[in-house]
């Protein structure tokens, strides 16, 4: 085993460099010159030009300033933003809890929803449930996030009055955050109706963001439990005469899991992806939202450090999934310590 | 942890009950984005000034609510020497600034902020100069370098600017943003505690509104100043709900989250007014979009071309496609807010028979070129993909194939300053109501030689009546000026003048006197809620 999570541990320090490396050079791959975005239709002159990029570093060839940012991030320094001159870690970090309660609470709408109907629908395969269970999936996989979201917002927050439009709890709460969690802190804020207004705020957004990832754990289950359920040892569980409940789950379930796990693990990623959209239509101010802000500007110490950041939280997740595959499945521990 | 509430009020339903929120009033304003700062001078843009400047902040002079004449601030009058070189300003007295928590201030404002607010960006070895990145690109932008030699303390209540040379827009500039007058003392403290960046993050100044919290990205919330020197503000607390979506934030303001937006979509406008809960404020924008033709390029060095291709224009056609209405053709370019606006100027007819006949005269029939639309939309501009697209239509009939062009934002400023296209769709939205800062930035000499007069035309009896116009402080005689170069812009054609587009800002029914800011700017100072 410990071999398994050295490998594992070796495989991650490539592909951080591999990261340092792309979010460096994208940004920069992106046509348009920072400083003359910000200045817009004003326009600069060019020894004015040339003194601001003297003075954010950017007159220097790029294998120096590439080497410049490896040095800065191993003394645990991102730069600072060019825009709001904020270091680009404290920027992060103050938006961070708010992306990171989106993500948990989409991830765990998913999952509420995705896996049951999954495993019905694998169980009871041909049946009317089965095929609503599957249009509705390929509908929500197919859906953009953007159109979902605005629709979502005309109907139950314009039409209905269900739900707030937009933000993560009502403007006329105020109080210090705390951990930056909004139910967390409006609990902690002792105030009558922080915590429902800040549930409440929560819901569509959490629901547009889970749908993608609630569609591709509703199928993968049901796929792989069409899988197990099909397999000797289910059919001699039956002949055995154990009851149906007992054979989906204890036997075929825990089988049937191998699989989902790895595929929640990849949503991860796909869901910060997902947040970028849902934040900007939300108004929920999380990294995502912050990010397209930084690309639009060419804020280039925002961007490859946000961008590292993140990759760094995908990198973690899947790290941590990888090991507990490797624990579920002793046959995956020994390929991968080979 | 300290915990406070601004209000007894909590959500009803799904919306916000604002007027029920006990005696406090309370206005929320879903704003576009996020500022960069809270210090005016560090920054270039309209988000920016409305979270900092337009509420936290006065200047010496400032311009009147919805309007751009110049009035009273900081300063109570102004007198200039007959060279005009020299700007001596009397500071009003008693004016408080904010109390925070990290400032009590122990005196009233008076000619140390004024000196340390300007040398800050002035003077390079001035300790603040480069905090918090010193870039003060409005200031530079604005030739204050170049223009103000120096400013003296006469005492404490009495400032003087020496100028280089005259310049008569200098007032005007003062009420710039940029111009904002922050405290002395605060900026003392946070340089003796070693946190000088303090000043620019959470901000000291003399404005209507004090800074309580910002959450980034999501809330700012201001409090009325209770001391303010022109009378506290109706609002006792004002919030931005930072809202990036312009659908989102029509949404929050029919489901009563936000009592005033910014920025509706074009195609919202009309559901908007036919909205009970809602009054939707219009005014012609102080802005400009154009067609520029580069001039340094054959065959557009001919001003029978220019004016052959502004007549195959239909002007018209475009105010109904691309602004869906929201705008008005331009004939001049200045807006018709703007003094000195010359209404006799006589636009070129939409004519495509003369056109084609001028352009055969010019030896230019056939003549194949570009049209640089560009990528972003704009307050002047909502969509110059299909404005280039009628205007490419409308040359085709005279025998004119146009490609059209584009380019990311910020290679498409750059290219088109090197002038690198033969005709470029852009626009200009005025910084302080004076003329000078359309027709000498835009068109000047000055301009054609750095690229910001995008048609690069440089011709010496315009060029003369701008810089006439500089130089004398007489307003009937500028007027005069800026009426006469009109008439040889129009004549000389290197632009076409396109639209003035109108500004729409809905609002609630309970918001009363809010007027829309000819800058396009937002602010809450004198507004009431029913």
């Amino acid at each position: 085993m410990l071999r398994f999570i050295a490998t594992r541990f070796g495989m991650v320090i490539p592909t951080f460099l591999g990261v340092t490396l792309v979010s460096f050079s994208l940004i920069r791959l992106v046509p348009g010159d920072p400083i003359e975005l910000w200045v817009g239709e004003r326009g600069i002159d060019p020894e004015r030009h040339a003194e601001l990029l003297r003075q954010f570093g950017f007159d220097r060839p790029l294998w120096e300033q590439y080497l410049g940012f490896l040095g800065d991030l191993l003394q645990g320094d991102l730069g600072k933003s060019i825009v709001t001159q904020q270091p680009v870690l404290s920027e992060f970090l103050t938006l961070f809890p708010a992306t990171i309660e989106l993500s948990l609470t989409a991830m765990m709408f998913a999952l509420l929803v995705g896996l049951p109907a999954g495993i019905i629908a694998g169980v009871r395969r041909g049946s009317m449930f089965d095929h609503t269970v599957m249009t509705v999936s390929l509908a929500g996989y197919s859906m953009p996030i953007f159109w979902w979201g605005l629709l979502l917002i005309i109907l139950f927050s314009g039409t209905l009055g269900w739900t707030p439009v937009s933000g993560r709890i009502s403007v006329l709460f105020y109080f210090e955050p705390v951990t930056g969690f909004m139910l967390v802190d409006s609990l902690l804020s002792g105030q009558p109706g922080a915590f429902k207004s800040a549930f409440r705020h929560l819901i569509l957004p959490a629901i547009v963001l889970g749908t993608i990832p609630l569609a591709v754990i509703a199928r993968q289950t049901r796929s792989a439990m069409l899988e197990v359920l099909g397999e000797d040892y289910i059919r001699t569980a039956h002949a055995k005469g154990l009851p149906p409940l007992r054979i989906i789950g204890l036997h075929a379930l825990r089988n049937a899991l191998i699989p989902v796990v790895t595929i929640i693990g990849l949503q991860v990623g796909l869901l910060l992806a997902g947040a970028i959209l849902t934040e900007t239509i939300f108004a929920w101010p999380g990294i995502g939202n912050w990010l397209v802000n930084s690309i639009s500007r060419r804020d280039y110490p925002s961007v490859q450090g946000g961008v590292l950041l993140v990759a760094c939280v995908v990198i973690t997740v899947n790290l941590l999934v990888d090991l507990a595959y490797g624990l579920i499945n002793p046959r995956i521990r020994r390929a991968g310590g080979s | 942890m300290k915990h406070r509430i601004l209000m007894a009020a909590v959500s009803i339903g799904a919306t916000v009950a604002f007027s029920a929120a006990g005696s406090a009033k309370t206005l929320v304003y879903c704003s576009e984005g996020s500022p960069e700062g809270f210090n005016p001078s560090l920054y270039t843009s309209g988000t920016t000034f409305d979270a900092s400047s337009r509420h936290l902040f006065n200047k010496l002079v400032e311009f009147e609510r919805g309007s751009t004449k110049i009035a009273p601030g900081l300063a109570e009058s102004w007198q200039a020497s007959k060279d005009g070189l020299l700007h001596t300003f009397r500071l009003r007295r008693g004016v408080k600034f904010h109390t925070t928590k990290n400032f009590t201030p122990s005196r009233n404002f008076n000619a140390d902020d004024v000196l340390y607010s300007f040398q800050r960006q002035h003077d390079p070895n001035h300790p603040y100069h480069k905090v918090s990145g010193g870039t003060y690109e409005y200031y530079q932008g604005m030739s204050m370098p170049s223009l103000i030699k120096d400013i003296v303390k006469i005492d404490d209540y009495t400032v003087q600017f020496v100028l280089n040379q005259q310049e008569a827009p200098f007032i005007a500039n003062l009420a710039m943003d940029f111009a904002s007058i922050l405290s002395a003392e605060y900026a003392d403290q946070m340089l003796a505690a070693g946190t000088p960046e303090k000043v620019d993050l959470e901000p000291v100044g003399t404005g209507p509104f004090q800074l309580v919290q910002y959450q980034k990205d999501a809330v700012i919330r201001y409090k009325a100043h209770p001391d303010y020197w022109a009378g506290k503000a109706p609002i006792d607390d004002l919030i931005f709900a930072i809202t990036k979506d312009a659908s989102v934030r029509y949404q929050k303001l029919k489901a009563g989250e936000c009592h005033v937006m910014p920025y509706p979509n074009p195609a919202d406008i009309a559901a908007m007014q036919d909205d009970p809960d809602i009054n939707m404020l219009q005014q012609e924008g102080l802005n400009v979009g154009y067609l520029a033709f580069n001039v340094e390029r054959k065959p557009f060095d001919d001003k029978r071309v220019r004016q052959a291709l502004n007549m195959a224009i239909n002007k018209q056609a475009i105010i109904d496609a691309v602004f869906q209405g929201a705008g008005k053709a331009a004939k001049n370019p200045i807006p018709p807010t703007i003094w000195s606006y010359n209404d006799a100027t006589k636009d070129y007819p939409y004519d495509p028979q003369a056109a084609k006949a001028l352009l055969t005269e010019a030896g230019a029939a056939g003549l194949k070129t570009n049209i640089w639309a560009m990528p972003v939309q704009r307050p002047y501009n909502p969509n110059a993909r299909r404005m280039a697209e009628v205007i490419q239509a409308d040359w085709a009939k005279i025998g004119v194939e146009a490609e059209i062009v584009s380019f990311e934002w910020g290679e498409y400023l750059k290219r088109s300053k090197n002038g690198e296209h033969d005709t470029v769709l852009l626009g200009w939205t005025g910084d302080n109501g004076d003329p000078d800062n359309f027709l000498y930035v835009l068109l000047g000499c000055d301009a054609a030689k750095d690229g910001t007069n995008r048609a690069r035309w440089c011709h010496k009896p315009f060029n003369d009546k701008l810089i006439q116009a500089k130089q004398t402080s007489n307003v009937a005689e500028r007027t005069r000026l800026y009426e006469e170069a009109q008439l040889i812009f129009k004549e000389e054609a290197p632009w076409v003048t396109i639209a003035h587009s109108v500004v729409f800002v809905p609002v609630r029914k309970d918001v009363v006197d809010y007027r829309i800011d000819p800058f396009g700017g937002h602010a809450f100072y004198g507004v009431d809620l029913k």
